[in-house]
């Protein structure tokens, strides 16, 4: 599975970073992103929901979060 | 100047507002909500190219106000912004322009649609006469409340209530992450647990869940009463819940008529003062006359805000 990593990155600029990474991937091909805590895990799911990705699941890891999603329609 | 003629019916409802110099006024745009067609907005660059000396002001109740301009030139300018159904303002012992946030048709934190609810206000109830003092409202979508909904006389902010459908849901745990105000938490079970008396109403878990197990199943606005700012601050406090949109000029208007009724004789004083001197119980009692559903059992006074304490010290 592809892993993006945003950590040390702040909003918008993850949510952006995101973006582009998802442009390069499939549809249906499920990815992960690494989130700081604080804003980025709060804001970044919700807009990538908005945007129409699968939200899959999140888990904390060493102090920070696995964001795992699903890519929607282009 | 003795062959200027004003048409005094466009001063009826105020706004426009004597300046230091001679002859000048501002003269104060109607602006509900802050939104404004692009449209519009050239218009009242015109006029205010043609009319003023270079500059507008933008005030803090999202008015455009085009100043220096002659008050010979009144009747020429209100037709001139009248192309373009640009009106005026008000100003004095009125029902003020309400003013509002973006609302929810292209703000993510929207959770209703507060430029609706301002347009809707100040269309029945732009400039009535108050009898006492000024009278503001405002609308804000969401908690973040940016539109400072209790420092309005009348101020309105936008609330959802959230219910869990366990069976959608997949355990993944961002509505806990996304809650910032501790209303949920994950149980044993691996479904999350609602503490009601925390939540603020946000919709925040609603907004992140990928299963739409969250739903909202009420949504309206929560309504704080009494606030002003100015040189005696009033912090405006929670009367009513989930009023439903549809509501809200008739809920105005109904505050309203209490302060009419309770301010008689009591000169220029703002509703909170009014509040403060006959009691929270007074006024939720009038309004659950009409909004039992949504009027709360017992409130808090307006709460003062001593902003001119350095005056008081001996």
């Amino acid at each position: 599975m592809e892993t993006i990593d945003l950590r040390g990155v702040s909003c918008p600029t993850n949510f952006v970073k995101a973006k582009l990474a998802l442009e390069d991937i499939e549809t249906g091909t499920v990815v992960e992103f690494l989130l700081d805590d604080g804003e980025p895990v709060k804001n970044v799911p919700r807009s990538l929901k908005a945007d129409g990705h699968k939200l899959l699941g999140l888990k904390e890891t060493d102090g920070h979060y696995v964001l795992t999603l699903e890519k929607g329609e282009d | 100047m003795a062959d200027v003629k004003i048409d005094l019916k466009n001063l009826k409802a105020g706004g426009f507002i004597k300046e230091r110099g001679k002859d000048l006024f501002t003269v104060r745009l109607r602006v509900p909500g802050g939104r404004m067609s692009v449209d519009r907005l050239s218009k009242i660059a015109a006029v205010a190219q043609k009319y003023g000396k270079g500059f507008v002001h933008l005030s803090v109740r999202q008015s455009i106000e085009l100043i220096n301009i002659s008050f010979s030139d009144f009747d020429a300018v209100v037709a001139e912004l009248g192309e373009e159904q640009q009106k005026v303002a008000s100003c004095g012992a009125r029902i003020r322009v309400p003013t509002a946030c973006g609302g929810c048709e292209y703000n993510p934190n929207g959770l209703v649609d507060t430029q609706k609810s301002a347009l809707e206000v100040d269309e029945k109830l732009f400039g009535t006469v108050t009898g006492h003092h000024k009278f503001k409202v405002g609308f804000a979508g969401c908690p973040f409340d940016c539109p400072k909904s209790a420092i309005n006389d009348v101020g309105f902010q936008g609330a959802i209530w959230p219910e869990l459908t366990a069976d959608d849901c997949i355990s993944c745990g961002l509505c806990v992450k996304s809650c910032t105000e501790d209303a949920l938490s994950m149980g044993e079970d691996g479904k999350p647990v609602f503490a009601a008396d925390k939540c603020v109403y946000c919709g925040d878990c609603v907004k992140v869940c990928p299963t739409d197990a969250w739903k909202s199943v009420k949504k309206g606005y929560s309504v704080r009463i009494g606030g002003k700012w100015g040189r005696r601050p009033l912090v405006g406090t929670l009367h009513a819940t989930f009023l439903p949109e549809e509501r809200v000029v008739d809920f105005i208007a109904c505050v309203l008529g209490w302060y009419k009724e309770k301010a008689e004789g009591a000169g220029r004083v703002r509703l909170g003062d009014i509040i403060l001197r006959e009691g929270s119980a007074s006024l939720l009692d009038h309004l659950r006359r009409d909004f039992a559903d949504y009027v709360l059992d017992q409130t808090i006074l307006p709460q003062i805000i001593d902003t001119q304490l350095p005056l008081q010290k001996q």
